[in-house]
């Protein structure tokens, strides 16, 4: 807490630099034009599933499509494929969805970040994926687990359940979001260009991200 | 040399004016050709990322909004904000100035028993020289960002907002690792090469013992909603998620401008500001958290609200405006000056143009550096061009400029106060009083120009004393034989015949720029009196060609539309 005396000094500051604002003047009486678009370009759900595989593909994701019956199928291939013998798992991921050679390891407050460390992969659902920008959040409700998860294995593993969860703009995704929640906004795997601006990934999150959309029979893409 | 001591400035210690800076920093070949691609590469990409969205004006326009919104009404925003931080569990500190801030963020570290913190790249805590704070306090302040990693280690400045080691090549960097990173925790790797890949790999390394034993964070702030108490961080690497979610406690130190007023507001800024920083449709990671959240992050959370002179900034009705900034950037990347000059030769923490209004406002103009950067452009207008949230950046910076050479009322640390000049511009303003009172007396100015023209050839191409400043970049235009209301009671515009012998006379500049003006020509537009032909000044003027350089000096009259 600082002095109460900051607090007004900073305050009075403030009001005395806006002595040419009108006192009446209320803060929504002024104009903020909102002209720009909800969201870019007349997509069906289909349109808009293939756009976010296409964004999510060229930042460096890996996508992967399947239906609801060969999720645990796919998840066994992907772990298979990164050689991850341990999974963090949310608690409120189906235990179907994981092959059954695969030790579990449960979030909890209580799981220290070390133990994170050693962890091979982390399997988790999301809230919402934008379409134009390739964009999934996660808003730590059950099926993605607390937000460090995500973060220190070097592998992370993201169900996508197509069309529900997939919005076409940044716009309808704020919409759906509830600002209470701690979010993570992930757009492809981790990356820097800070040396000469050669883009290289991975430098502190996880490596390798794998996306997995899950759609029903019919929804072809 | 990262040490700031001086409190009350943004800028470094010991910094030399723009010009000096300048002067040693362009003739640095590599330098130049570091910056010069970097910025090349960054401009094209971004342009790219911008045309993907055909409403980029409108959203241009609704974020300029939404930040004049903010400003006018920043108290009942930042009331808003201290409300809902506080319901959602987070404690807010107020710090009028920067040494309020350090106190407030060295005794919140020292409460939690711990000496070391990791870093979130931040411009609020570069600005306020907190890590050189916190050692002189025995706490070390490990920057967790690469290129503030590259610097930091390096003993080194940060030179560009998005990418502060844009002046170091791989080798350097390299270098600066093998040497360097065994005296501040895990060394770099045996044989490590110069390979941006393994370059960052030996950070991936060094960092996440630091990330994954660090009890206390410290970030910035992008933005912070006012309705729901929401803080924001955008990124790349995932250094920013390690320090915003690891640590036991987080202290956020926040610009008091970084404020927006609801949550859908996002909705503007999270599409302008990657397009315009990093040129991505979205960066890779963007956290947002809201107080404390039971089990998930930091279990204590603190918001440091910073003045340091934005208050001050929001005060001048011109200079309002460059509050808007979201630092993205952009602007940097397009400059010309800044493209040659180089991050470092603006001597704070904020290069390039937005530096060269923010810093000086910041810092009431009271250093010789500050004086000296609202000079530090050529008024293009390529930097208002780019800004996503359209600050015209031209028009303060002529307003500084008058600010400068005139002095008149300002304020500085909350209070109205009559400023003084700037040192140095004495001479400047002795000669525009002179002018005035000729302009104002025709026999002394005639006077003054027969004996100027007499003395022409007395007249060095460089001037002495004060007037060498000037002359250091310019010539001294020659003085013509004869003054042009001379010429005219003379001749009355040529219709009265213009000799051979005084068409050879009249045409001082004309027979430089491209020889003397044709009889036939001279007469006719003279006869038609649309100009002054082969007169003393107009002689031989080539359209276009002075024109062209007078444009780039006068620019300031020339404003860009206005959105």
């Amino acid at each position: 807490m600082s002095s109460p005396s900051s607090r007004e000094t900073v305050l009075g500051r403030v009001r005395r630099a806006l002595a040419d604002v009108p006192r009446t003047e209320r803060p929504e009486d002024v104009p903020v034009p909102r002209d720009y678009l909800r969201v870019h370009g007349d997509r069906d759900p289909r349109e808009t599933a293939r756009l976010l595989a296409e964004n999510l593909a060229d930042y460096r994701a890996r996508v992967h499509h399947c239906v609801p019956s060969a999720l645990p199928e796919t998840i066994a291939r992907l772990l298979a494929r990164q050689g991850s013998r341990s999974v963090v798992v949310p608690a409120g991921l189906p235990d179907s969805w994981l092959p059954a050679g695969v030790e579990r390891v449960h979030d909890s407050a209580e799981l220290p970040s070390h133990a994170l460390d050693a962890v091979g992969s982390v399997v988790t659902g999301c809230a919402v994926a934008v379409a134009e920008t390739g964009t999934l959040v996660l808003d730590a409700s059950r099926d993605q687990g607390r937000r460090r998860i995500t973060l220190v294995p070097d592998h992370h593993l993201c169900v996508v359940r197509v069309p529900e969860q997939v919005v076409g703009s940044v716009p309808q995704a704020l919409e759906r979001l509830d600002p209470a929640r701690p979010q993570t906004w992930i757009s492809g795997p981790s990356a820097t260009s800070d040396i000469e601006l050669n883009r290289v990934e991975g430098v502190h999150g996880p490596r390798t991200l794998d996306v997995i959309l899950v759609s029903e029979e019919g929804f072809l893409l | 040399m990262n040490g700031r001591t001086n409190a009350s400035s943004v800028t470094y210690v010991g910094m030399p004016t723009f010009p000096e800076a300048a002067e040693a920093s362009t003739r640095d070949a590599r330098l130049r050709r570091n910056l010069r691609h970097a910025t090349h590469t960054i401009r094209d990409k971004r342009a790219g990322a911008v045309a993907e969205l055909p409403d980029w004006a409108a959203l241009r326009e609704a974020g300029a909004h939404i930040k004049d919104r903010t400003l006018r009404h920043l108290d009942h925003y930042l009331e808003q904000l201290e409300q809902s931080v506080t319901d959602a569990g987070g404690i807010v500190h107020w710090a009028a100035d920067a040494q309020e801030a350090n106190d407030i963020v060295t005794r919140l570290v020292r409460e939690t028993g711990e000496r070391e913190v990791v870093k979130v790249k931040s411009m609020a805590t570069q600005e306020i020289g907190l890590n050189e704070a916190l050692e002189r306090a025995g706490i070390a302040a490990y920057e967790t960002d690469l290129a503030e990693l590259i610097v930091q280690l390096g003993d080194d400045r940060p030179s560009h907002i998005l990418v502060p080691a844009i002046h170091r090549n791989r080798g350097e960097i390299q270098e600066i690792f093998q040497d360097r990173m065994g005296r501040w925790g895990r060394a770099a790797p045996e044989g490590l090469s110069d390979d941006p890949a393994e370059l960052a790999e030996a950070a991936r390394l060094h960092l996440r013992e630091k990330f994954l034993r660090a009890k206390v964070g410290i970030s910035g702030a992008n933005f912070m909603v006012a309705e729901s108490g929401t803080l924001v961080v955008v990124e790349s690497e995932g250094n920013g998620r390690m320090c915003l979610t690891l640590p036991e406690t987080l202290i956020s130190v926040v610009g008091i401008e970084k404020v927006v007023p609801t949550w859908r507001d996002l909705e503007v800024f999270l599409q302008l500001l990657p397009r315009s920083s990093t040129a991505e449709r979205m960066n890779p990671y963007t956290s947002t958290w809201t107080g404390t959240t039971d089990g998930d992050g930091p279990s204590a959370f603190h918001l440091v609200l910073l003045d340091n002179g934005r208050t001050d900034t929001l005060a001048d009705q011109v200079g309002r405006q460059t509050l808007r900034c979201i630092r993205c950037s952009a602007c940097l990347n397009v400059c010309p000056v800044y493209e040659r000059a180089g991050g470092h030769a603006y001597g704070s923490p904020y290069p390039g143009p937005i530096g060269a209004i923010l810093t000086p406002q910041l810092d009431s103009l009271e250093t010789g550096l500050d004086a000296s950067l609202p000079y530090a452009s050529s008024l293009c207008g390529a930097c208002y061009e780019v800004c996503p949230v359209a600050i015209d950046i031209p028009e303060v910076l002529v307003h500084l400029r008058e600010r400068v050479v005139q002095g008149g009322t300002a304020t500085v640390r909350g209070q109205r106060t009559t400023v003084q000049p700037a040192k140095g511009h004495a001479a400047e303003r002795a000669a525009m009083r002179a002018a005035t009172w000729a302009f104002d007396h025709p026999g002394a100015l005639r006077a003054g120009e027969r004996l100027a023209s007499r003395a022409r050839r007395l007249v060095p191409r460089r001037l002495p004393g004060p007037g060498s400043a000037w002359t250091d970049t310019r010539d001294v235009p020659r003085v013509p034989p004869e003054s042009f209301r001379d010429w005219w009671r003379r001749t009355r515009g040529g219709a009265t015949g213009t000799g051979p012998d005084q068409r050879e006379r009249g045409t001082g500049r004309g027979a430089r720029s491209g020889g003397t003006v044709p009889r036939e020509q001279s007469g006719r537009t003279g006869a038609d009196g649309r100009h002054s032909g082969g007169g003393p000044d107009g002689g031989g003027r080539r359209p276009g060609g002075r024109a062209g350089g007078s444009r780039t000096e006068g620019g300031g009259d020339e404003q860009p539309e206005q959105p």
